[in-house]
């Protein structure tokens, strides 16, 4: 039987079935078995219980999104399970798994021409005192891409780390599961894992990458208010920042969270707030004071589906317009977005890192995709950036806060610090901090907090450049795992391309894009939104040469890349 | 909270150069006067200590002083405070703004400031009025005053902000007159002084568009009672109150604020065991 | 705060005691004067040139008269004090009242708050000396006293040499004009 480099499973059943703690230790047995991999989490629309399934993708090498179909699809029971029809393509090659207890598949199912197979989950647990038919289903699923039984075991071990019968019970129900693999037909396993230390790999959300990040980054202060799908980063932060000594503020609301960062960076503690489309709007008119009185802040968007509700729990990259063009005023801001679950990482410290050092706002653009998704990936390495805040020195006579210099940074006193007081505000003011409605006092402070981001170094992180050729595709956050794998299938075909994943959306590169697409005659734009924001944002920004065409479409469904692959394998025709 | 080492500290330490826009005749001046006497009673360096606004007529106090100022935008004060404060509790940071910034646009930090109980200090200049945006009426403002946006009155109850601050949570609660810039100062040293979140309430007349309260120095009063820790006995005595008894009406007992217990810090790079394989 | 009535203490040596009242009675001078050039900076800052340097002049007035109550205890630096006199529950008898400023107020007015608060000033120490006491604390009311009267006097000739304000004096044919934040 062939092997194959990643293989798509998915694990579906009602509330009760336990499919996600299934889920994560699949991937968990897979990172012990020295595979990487990623798993999406989706439901119904029930607050708890009705249905979920667990999307689980492993693979030889880093994986950074879902594939276009899935191999194995298992059902602990079919109730409602045509929902998510949509979510879990399958095909004729695709292995459908389902217990007979619980009758024939649904025609939504069938249609897709699936093998089907059946496997008595319920009656092989029930043969285990305390087993349960999701870990039936694990043993299966890891027998079915040729995990090794050893490192599902370790990864129950893992888990439930107080062992007893409990464990005994799901080891036993997870070896019953393995034992049947083989007997559900020919189904292609993982290729052998490549070398490499597991101790060098992580398993974790981006959620949790973007709070590290931002800890690294030197961040101590955190207020916010909850919301889907960001509140497991503000979750990972609360236990986190007590331990390395900072603090994090639940508020009552947006307005609240972000005045209160603002005042704490006024106090001169590096602060983030983090939330989604929703309360990025609410943030707007704080963003405008942090612009205003030069006050660093982040502002981690994990955007959803949108506008106003939308679809809270599903991912979208549609507030790309109100993160580059929602303030109010002539209001120079930094836009980033990280690119890959491990990238929330880099971004997230590089986010602080450029606040910090041009007294800006910094709203950082993750996804729902990016967030909740759980992955194994290879330890990121330590990029410190050098810099930070500008302090003025106590007792200087000449200090003006807003001094005019040459970079548009003036150095910020910090409250403490005698001899350098000053009033941070939100009105126009002259050098020294002084409301001021005269014209020469509003154009210098324009041009300064302009210049300020103008004349800034951002060097090579400001986007993934790779591959060459006269075709690109221009990308921006979790669309970048689709792109570069359907990149990757092109050029196997023979195509060449490039690909520009922006990390920096604002201020916008001229020069350094410019660079990145020197000679290339056509480009797509790829980007998950039902608007096409980004390609009408590079109109705006850039002046480009190659013939610009746009792939968009809207969430829910993350974009997959066979979907980027089609479009680019006609261009590959003559 | 630290003591100057200047032996001179006074009043005038603590005013800068730039001259208010205040209307003459403003109670807000004396707001002014009264802050910067309660800072130099206290001993206090004009660096340690911050004074944060919203937006209105009385929000411009920040750069008035020679403390660290922060006039954020409308109705955010108390949030902005709040953040500084956690992030460094070492400065004694008062919270200045009008009734228009604190009970309208500002009205559910002011409810969540009393209860999270952080040490804050927040005085209110209420003039009943939004003075900056020329004379509309404010959650205080009597039913019956007539406005351009709101001819014949709002019909509307007025908002009982110290009984509101009671029942929040506030630890300290007191009523001051501009008109009377010493007493007002001794007011906010206590509060400053108190422990946990203090809120003062100012009468403080527009003289522009309620000149009528020019007549509030013949109305108040010093409050007749003695000060309560007991939340029942001032909820009773603020809700039979007729808006001019001054003093301090309670003087609460409750812990303030505290971010999450602090240990020895670890270093941030020993959080990667979360995820480590 | 408190009103020096309070303070007054029998155990206390006599010189102390009449110490302390004059560093409180300093204390009134001073806040009258700063009161004053508050005042003058307001009429400033709003272009009411005439009575800015009405008040700029009662506040150099007030100065010295605080000056000279230093002088005349030998103090060789300027004693601390920095909550001053309060009376009847409100503030120093000599600060003017600053709910009575108006942006077009005339020298009229502003001479009228001084006359006030001289006459309220002499009214608190004349109070003063009627108490009982140190003799030489009331001695030295009754002398503040008399000052303050005389002080009311010059303000009341000098008010005499101003117009008095037409009627309709704050009519002002615009509405006010700070547009607002
Ligand atoms: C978001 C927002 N909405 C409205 C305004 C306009 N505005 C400025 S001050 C103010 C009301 C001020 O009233 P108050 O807080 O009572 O202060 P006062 O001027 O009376 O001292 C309003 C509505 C604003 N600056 N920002
Ligand atoms: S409008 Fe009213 S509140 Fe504003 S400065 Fe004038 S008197 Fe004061």
């Amino acid at each position: 039987m062939q092997q194959r480099d990643s293989v798509s499973l998915a694990l579906a059943g009602s509330g009760g079935a336990g499919v996600m703690t299934a889920g994560n230790l699949l991937l968990e047995a897979a990172a012990q078995a020295g595979y990487y991999g990623l798993m999406v989490r989706t439901s119904g629309p029930q607050i708890r219980g009705g249905e979920a399934a667990a999307l689980v993708r492993l693979a030889c090498a880093p994986v950074d999104n879902l594939d276009d179909r899935f191999a194995c699809l298992a059902a602990v029971d079919w109730q409602n399970i045509a929902r998510f029809a949509a979510e879990i393509p399958l095909g004729p090659e695709s292995l459908v798994v389902g217990d007979p207890a619980q009758g024939d598949p649904p025609p939504a199912l069938a249609a897709c021409g699936a093998r089907y197979a059946s496997l008595p989950l319920k009656a092989l647990a029930k043969g285990i005192p305390g087993g349960w038919p999701n870990m039936v289903a694990l043993g299966a699923l890891a027998g079915l891409a040729g995990l090794p039984e050893d490192a599902v075991r370790a990864a129950l071990e893992g888990t439930m780390k107080k062992g007893g019968a409990a464990l005994a019970a799901s080891v036993s129900a997870m070896r019953l599961g393995y034992a049947e693999a083989p007997k559900l037909g020919p189904f292609a396993r993982l290729a052998p894992p490549q070398g490499g230390r597991r101790g060098d790999r992580w398993l974790l959300s981006g959620d949790e990458a973007a709070g590290y990040g931002a800890i690294r980054g030197g961040v101590r202060f955190v207020a916010a208010y909850p919301i889907t799908p960001a509140t497991e980063l503000l979750e990972w932060m609360a236990p986190a920042l007590a331990k390395v000594g900072g603090a994090l503020v639940q508020a009552e609301d947006e307005l609240a969270s972000i005045n209160m960062t603002l005042g704490a960076s006024f106090g001169g503690v590096p602060a983030l707030t983090a939330t989604s489309g929703p309360g990025l709007s609410l943030m707007s008119e704080a963003l405008g004071l942090a612009v205003a009185a030069e006050i660093p802040v982040v502002v981690v968007d994990v955007m959803r589906v949108g506008p106003s509700t939308g679809i809270a729990t599903k991912t979208e990259q549609a507030d790309l317009n109100i993160a580059t063009r929602g303030l109010h005023g002539d209001a120079p801001h930094l836009v980033l977005a990280p690119n890959s679950v491990v990238d929330c990482v880099r971004t997230l410290r590089w986010a602080v890192h450029l606040a910090e050092t041009l007294q800006a706002p910094a709203v950082v653009l993750a996804d729902q995709f990016l967030g909740q998704s759980r992955a194994v990936v290879d330890r990121p390495a330590d990029v410190a950036f050098a810099g930070g805040r500008k302090r003025a020195s106590a007792d200087d006579a000449a200090y003006q806060r807003y001094a005019i210099t040459e970079s548009g940074v003036s150095p910020m006193a910090i409250p403490g610090t005698p001899g350098v007081a000053y009033t941070a505000d939100g009105l126009e003011h002259n050098e020294r901090g002084t409301p001021s409605s005269q014209a020469p006092d509003h154009l210098a402070q324009l041009d300064k907090r302009a210049r300020k981001l103008e004349r800034a170094d951002f060097g090579e992180h400001w986007a993934d450049v790779e591959g060459e050729g006269e075709l690109a595709v221009i990308t921006w956050g979790s669309c970048t795992g689709p792109v570069r794998e359907a990149l990757a299938r092109a050029r196997a075909e023979g195509l060449r391309a490039r690909l520009v994943s922006l990390r920096l959306i604002a201020p916008a590169q001229p020069e350094r894009m410019a660079r990145a697409l020197d000679g290339v005659r056509r480009a797509l734009v790829v980007e998950q939104n039902h608007g096409a924001q980004l390609l009408k944002y590079l109109r705006a920004e850039y002046t480009l040469e190659a013939d610009l065409e746009s792939f968009h479409r809207p969430g829910p469904l993350p974009i997959l890349p066979g979907e980027i692959h089609r479009t680019l394998a006609q261009w590959g025709r003559p | 909270m630290s003591t100057a080492s200047a032996a001179a500290i006074t009043p005038q330490s603590f005013k800068s150069g730039v001259k208010p826009v205040w209307c003459p005749g403003c109670g807000d001046y004396s707001v002014l006067s009264s802050i910067t006497k309660a800072l130099a009673a206290l001993g206090l360096a004009p660096e340690n200590a911050a004074i944060v606004s919203g937006i209105g007529c009385s929000s411009r106090i920040p750069a008035y002083t020679s403390c660290y100022g922060f006039h954020g935008v409308h109705g955010r004060a108390l949030p902005a405070a709040t953040g500084l404060k956690i992030a460094r509790p070492d400065l004694t940071v008062i919270v200045a703004g009008g009734d228009g910034d604190g009970y309208s646009i500002g009205g559910n930090h002011f409810l969540h400031a009393c209860r999270r109980n952080v040490d804050l200090t927040y005085v209110v200049m209420d003039n009943h009025v939004y003075g900056m945006t020329k004379g509309q009426p404010s959650p205080t403002t009597e039913p019956d005053w007539d406005s351009k946006l709101a001819p014949g009155g709002t019909g509307l109850r007025e908002f009982h902000p110290l009984v509101i601050a009671l029942a929040s949570g506030a630890n300290f609660i007191a009523r001051a007159f501009s008109g009377d810039p010493n007493g007002t100062a001794d007011l906010i040293a206590q509060a400053v002084r108190h422990p946990g979140f203090s809120f003062i309430e100012v009468l403080s007349p527009c003289v522009t568009y309620r000149p009528e309260q020019r007549g509030w120095k013949d109305a108040v009063r010093p409050a007749s009672v003695a000060v309560t820790d007991d939340p029942a006995r001032a909820a009773r005595r603020l809700m039979t109150d007729d808006g001019f008894n001054l003093g301090v009406l309670y003087a609460g007992r409750r812990a303030p604020y505290r971010a999450a217990p602090q240990h020895e810090p670890q270093s941030p790079a020993s959080l990667e065991l979360d995820f480590a394989l | 705060m408190t009103a020096p009535r309070k303070r007054r203490q029998a155990s206390k040596p006599a010189a102390a005691a009449l110490a302390e009242f004059m560093r409180r009675a300093y204390a009134m001078e001073l806040e009258a004067a700063e009161r004053y050039a508050d005042f003058a900076a307001q009429m400033e800052m709003h272009n009411n040139r005439e009575v800015a340097e009405l008040f700029r002049s009662l506040a150099q007035i007030e100065h010295r008269h605080a000056t000279s109550i230093r002088k005349q205890m030998g103090w060789k630096s300027a004693p601390q004090v920095l909550t001053a006199v309060r009376w009847l529950g409100r503030e120093g008898p000599e600060s003017g009242a600053p709910g009575e400023l108006h942006y077009l107020m005339q020298p009229y007015h502003a001479l009228e708050i001084a006359l006030a608060n001289e006459q309220r000033a002499a009214r608190f120490f004349a109070a003063f000396a009627r108490r009982s006491g140190p003799a030489a604390i009331r001695a030295a009311a009754a002398a503040m006293a008399r000052e303050e009267r005389a002080h009311a006097r010059l303000v009341r000739q000098w008010l005499a040499r101003v117009p008095r304000p037409d009627p309709g004096w704050d009519r002002d044919p615009d509405p006010p004009n700070y547009n607002g934040e």
